[in-house]
């Protein structure tokens, strides 16, 4: 599993990842159309300002809002938890060990393959957005740009450790099925996704601050809207990559001693 | 004919309460589960109110009363719904289906019944504890009528959200990979923890006539503070049964599609 070997295979797994995902178009689609949440809390939000804005949101402050977390949702969007969970349990974890490459980069690239995909309903979407709101849907600085690529990488990462981490918890019990629903209610409520974190309550936005939910949803949305200065973003910025690389050494530590314990039945 | 249906209803049931039994262990935790889940799904709620007195005419309190009902709903379909009519999802993609359509008795019943989970349902108890809270917010008990009005429109609103899955699980016949379709269709029931009165335009429209969100929530919280006009429980007995009668339909004809396909 040299590191070369890795490198040279992983535009190939990628190209399969995106073929899968081309081969079953028709499960993604209903995939996006249960990510409609944003949707809903924007027909919500816009309700409750209609008259006056709330904090700095106004009614087209949460169409921008809304709309780009649906973008960023989609272009963050892993699910490896749910695949290494069934892949334990039926035993076909033990095929992907025998290939030269950890899991891990497979499981990487078949999710990342779903990227452009996914990339073919954002961008509408993103369109839409600046059509309806003007510039207050997309980074008005010229550094607003890269970052905006950046951060929805770390949130992507974010997405997709934390998805490991659980997934390799079935090693070590049963199914970690529940633990994975416990940490999407957190991550619904706490990401940004159902209202910007900056509305909550003091005593929230300050918890949100060092959770990592936030960094996979709320910063990116906030970047492509423009909502913070430059120095702002960047502290927030090292906070999210701080998250990537707890998660990235905990997954690694995890699926090394979980992986001990594997004992493929059935397969 | 009722009378074998029946009995074939007891059975089903007579097996899934021994199957309940078995995995008493999955009651606490998933109680504890739906619990977390139920107060957290309230955050936005808080936040929502945190910023305004009253939203689209509902106050705190009354929009509370949505938030059980959908609670309550939600026990009913975990409890009773979603079990059985996963299983399809799974029959059909192994191609076990033919076990089930070879019985000599109707195949949307027999999937239907194959399984509830009463541990499921904790559910219920919390949205009736949020029924008692809302108006002990309020100040005020619910009109007497508008209860009688309430548990007939819990009738409704189970048919409807039954309907909505069978349509849901019709799909399984024409996609091939539906692990996500539970999915899909909670991330739309979603949208009922809210008074509809909330959602403008199209969306308004959606949620009233095609997915109709309107009348399993926001009606019956509606009936319990007394103010749902009579007119509209009649649309709502009507409009679910001719929703039923829809999603019956489709039913049979996606599974003229089913092809068996093994494996």
């Amino acid at each position: 599993m040299s590191l070369r070997n890795t490198v040279r295979a992983f535009p190939s797994l990628l190209r399969v990842g995106f073929s899968e995902a081309l081969a079953y178009r028709a499960e993604l689609h209903v995939w996006v159309l249960s990510t409609t949440m944003p949707f809903i809390m924007m027909a919500l939000w816009t309700a409750v300002a209609r008259d006056e804005p709330i904090g700095p949101y106004n009614a087209e402050g949460f169409v921008g809002y809304f709309l780009a977390t649906f973008v960023v949702r989609q272009l963050t969007g892993a699910w490896a938890a749910w695949q290494i969970n069934y892949e334990v349990r039926q035993g076909t974890l033990a095929m992907r060990l025998l290939r030269p490459i950890s899991p891990l980069w497979a499981y990487a690239a078949e999710n990342l393959g779903a990227v452009p995909m996914r990339v073919m309903v954002a961008v509408p979407v993103a369109i839409f957005s600046v059509l309806v709101v003007g510039e207050q849907a997309v980074p008005r600085e010229w550094w607003g740009w890269p970052l905006l690529l950046v951060t929805l990488l770390g949130g992507w990462l974010i997405t997709f450790l934390a998805n490991v981490c659980i997934g390799t918890m079935a090693l070590f019990m049963e199914s970690s099925n529940h633990v994975m629903d416990v940490w999407l209610v957190l991550f619904f409520i706490l990401s940004g996704y159902m209202f910007p974190v900056s509305l909550g309550p003091p005593w929230l936005s300050a918890l949100v601050d060092w959770l990592p939910f936030r960094y996979q949803i709320g910063l990116p949305v906030e970047v492509m809207t423009g909502r913070h200065e430059l120095p702002e973003t960047l502290l927030l910025l090292a906070r999210q990559w701080i998250w990537v690389l707890v998660l990235g050494t905990l997954a690694v530590t995890l699926w090394r001693r979980g992986l001990r314990r594997f004992a493929a039945y059935g397969g | 004919m009722l009378r074998r249906y029946s009995r074939l209803l007891g059975v089903q049931l007579r097996a899934s309460s021994l199957l309940a039994m078995q995995y008493r262990g999955d009651f606490l935790l998933e109680g504890v589960i739906s619990l977390f889940w139920t107060f957290t799904a309230m955050v936005p709620l808080l936040v929502v109110y945190g910023e305004r007195q009253a939203i689209a005419g509902w106050s705190f309190g009354e929009a509370l009363l949505v938030v059980g009902w959908f609670t309550l709903l939600q026990g009913v379909l975990e409890g009773a719904i979603t079990p059985s009519l996963n299983g399809v999802v799974e029959h059909i993609r192994k191609g076990t289906l033919d076990f089930v359509l070879l019985k000599p008795a109707d195949a949307q019943f027999l999937v239907s019944t194959t399984r509830f989970e009463p541990w499921r349902s904790t559910n219920v108890l919390t949205g009736v504890a949020i029924f008692v809270y809302s108006f002990h917010l309020l100040g005020r008990g619910p009109s007497i009528p508008g209860l009688l009005a309430s548990v007939v429109l819990l009738g409704t609103s189970t048919l409807l959200l039954y309907s909505m899955w069978i349509l849901t699980v019709s799909a399984a016949f024409f996609v091939v990979k539906v692990d996500n379709l539970t999915y899909f269709f909670q991330s739309i029931f979603d949208a009922a923890r809210w008074p509809s009165s909330v959602f403008k335009g199209p969306l308004a429209f959606v949620f009233t006539f095609l997915i109709p969100l309107a009348l399993m929530t926001t009606f019956p919280a509606e009936a319990m503070l007394g103010r749902l006009p009579l007119r509209a429980l009649v649309a709502a007995v009507v409009g679910s049964i001719v929703f039923a009668f829809i999603s019956r339909r489709v039913w049979l004809r996606s599974i003229g599609h089913y092809t068996s396909a093994g494996g």
